[in-house]
């Protein structure tokens, strides 16, 4: 029954997510409370449902190149041929992350101009080391007996990359993307400071108004987002897990 | 048939395999047996050439296993591991076909190879074909990875510890499905192994590693005469020799003619089980059934205690 009622509560939230993202109108008496001197309780210099499109559209493009160099290079170093590339990968990968987003937006707004361009290289960055990482768990942990029947039945190297260790990592990977995309989702609302249309925009022009109900607008749906996401990949890491029938998860 | 020449490994200044010379007839089963360290396991695996020699050649049926790409090479050759090694992402009748899949076998031969397999290991191919490794016992598991080993029909087999990770009780049966199919098929088996009683138990042939050296390549029945070094004696065990011998042969080779009371045993026992018999019981002798199961002779305790002793 726990179960049903989680799914329930999830259900809920997605619900009132898709309905405050149509309709915001529908909630302005809810939200008049929090706003001073007659401010609009709403946001309408933009519609909500486009931000939250826009916002989720470049942490997935984000996500999908990170994920395509993260579990690229993380094949790389585990092959034979690669494995004196590990340390200097670590090091990139850790710079990466250890870059704090803000900088990257600072950096790269002189090369690239305001807009989308330099938000998406920040995401992009910060989302390489968890999948990195957890792509690398994943190909240097499989059980040793199933390694040596791979090499055993006579597989190539491509063909054991392919047919079982992918698969085995695939739950590992997928753990390392969920992190990747719940940060990039709360990380890409900076990008508004650099005029990328995220849901940022809502907080940003809650702060310089003084306007409580746009900075909790913002910060809920972007919230909602993180959370709904976040338990969608929970729920396929463990399908893909079972299949795997090893039980390994992040 | 399988040459070993002169064949040694390496690891920087230690040698693992030394100078190692041996030949294995097609069709029979080879028992490599040492401790831990002896050079074993990897003096097996250079025949399927997941290690690489040092010096030395490998010819099986007279061709240079050097001269094969080593994928091709392994999928000619079976191999079955301690612990199974299956693949957790795929089930059984999938782990099974893996080699037939390899070579590119139509999907209808492979699929009749997985069911007679199945049939010929006792598992119901309906009811395990689509199962996972993880929902086997670890019986079941053992005989899917000796299943998969076998299944694009390879005139050898190597099996490195096969049945180390089984209660004794499955392992005996285990053994006895091994020899069946070893009958049924013609392999040629060659296995690792620490244990003296499945060498003596499975070997047409068995060979003593210690050291990197081979001590000694002989039959069962050379071995329990002629030790030929204390190693070896002490490997076999001294107070194991006689009920070793007897365990060797059957027990019509003890007959005599005559009669005696009581259950019968059958003339293809081994002569351990049918002196414990007499022990057990008490009787001097007991009724030999012949192959048709009628009797056909007796044997004694006299008898069989003659036999219990180098000719």
């Amino acid at each position: 029954m726990r179960v049903g009622l989680s799914f329930l509560i999830r259900l809920a939230v997605l619900l009132a997510l898709a309905t405050f993202l149509a309709r915001p109108e529908w909630f302005a008496s809810l939200l008049r409370p929090l706003t001073e001197n007659g401010a609009p309780p709403v946001y309408v210099q933009a519609s909500l449902l486009s931000l939250t499109i826009s916002h989720l559209l470049m942490v997935f493009a984000a996500t999908i190149a990170s994920t395509l160099v993260a579990v690229g290079l993380a094949i790389l170093v585990t092959r034979e041929s690669g494995r004196e590339f590990l340390p200097l990968s670590r090091s990139l990968v850790n710079i990466g992350q250890t870059f704090p987003p803000v900088a990257v937006l600072a950096l790269a707004v002189p090369m690239l101009g305001f807009g989308t361009w330099p938000t998406l290289i920040a995401l992009f960055l910060y989302g390489l080391l968890p999948i990195f990482e957890n792509t690398l768990t994943g190909l240097t942990t499989l059980p040793g007996p199933v390694m040596e029947a791979a090499r055993g039945t006579g597989m190539t190297g491509w063909q054991r990359l392919i047919k079982v260790e992918l698969p085995l990592a695939f739950p590992l990977i997928l753990g390392g993307i969920r992190l990747s995309i719940v940060i990039s989702l709360a990380t890409a609302t900076i990008g508004s400071t650099v005029a990328a249309r995220t849901l940022g925009e809502v907080i940003i022009a809650g702060l310089q108004s003084n306007n409580l109900a746009f900075i909790l607008q913002g910060g809920v749906v972007v919230a909602a987002l993180a959370v709904l996401i976040y338990d969608t990949l929970v729920f396929a890491e463990r399908l893909a897990a079972q299949r795997t029938g090893l039980n390994r998860t992040a | 048939m399988i040459e070993i020449d002169a064949i040694s490994k390496a690891y920087g200044d230690v040698t693992v395999v030394d100078n190692v010379s041996m030949t294995i007839d097609a069709g029979s089963i080879t028992v490599i047996v040492g401790t831990s360290g002896s050079g074993k396991t990897t003096l097996l695996r250079m025949i399927n050439r997941l290690v690489e020699p040092t010096r030395g050649t490998i010819r099986i049926d007279g061709e240079d296993n050097g001269a094969i790409a080593p994928h091709e090479l392994r999928r000619r050759i079976g191999y079955a591991i301690q612990g199974h090694g299956l693949f957790p992402h795929r089930t059984v009748a999938e782990n099974i076909a893996t080699v037939p899949k390899l070579l590119g076998w139509p999907q209808d031969r492979i699929d009749a190879r997985v069911e007679e397999l199945l049939k010929l290991f006792q598992l119901d191919p309906v009811a395990f074909g689509p199962r996972f490794p993880h929902e086997l016992s670890g019986g079941q598991s053992q005989r899917v990875g000796v299943a998969r080993a076998l299944a694009a029909e390879p005139n050898l087999l190597l099996m490195d510890e096969p049945f180390g990770a089984l209660d004794p009780v499955i392992r005996a049966k285990a053994q006895d499905d091994l020899l069946a199919i070893q009958k049924h098929f013609g392999t040629t088996i060659i296995l690792v192994t620490h244990d003296m009683e499945e060498a003596f138990g499975l070997a047409d042939r068995i060979a003593v590693m210690d050291g990197g050296r081979l001590l000694q390549y002989a039959t069962p029945t050379e071995m329990l005469a002629n030790p030929a070094t204390d190693f070896v004696a002490s490997l076999i065990g001294t107070a194991e020799r006689p009920f070793r011998l007897l365990a060797l042969n059957p027990v019509e080779k003890a007959m005599e003619p005559g009669v005696a009371e009581g259950e019968p045993i059958s003339g293809e026992a081994s002569q351990r089980d049918a002196l414990a018999e007499l022990l057990w019981s008490g009787r001097p002798a007991l009724p030999v059934t012949g192959k048709d199961g009628i009797v056909a002779g007796r044997v004694t305790v006299d008898s069989l205690l003659k036999q219990a002793r180098p000719a």
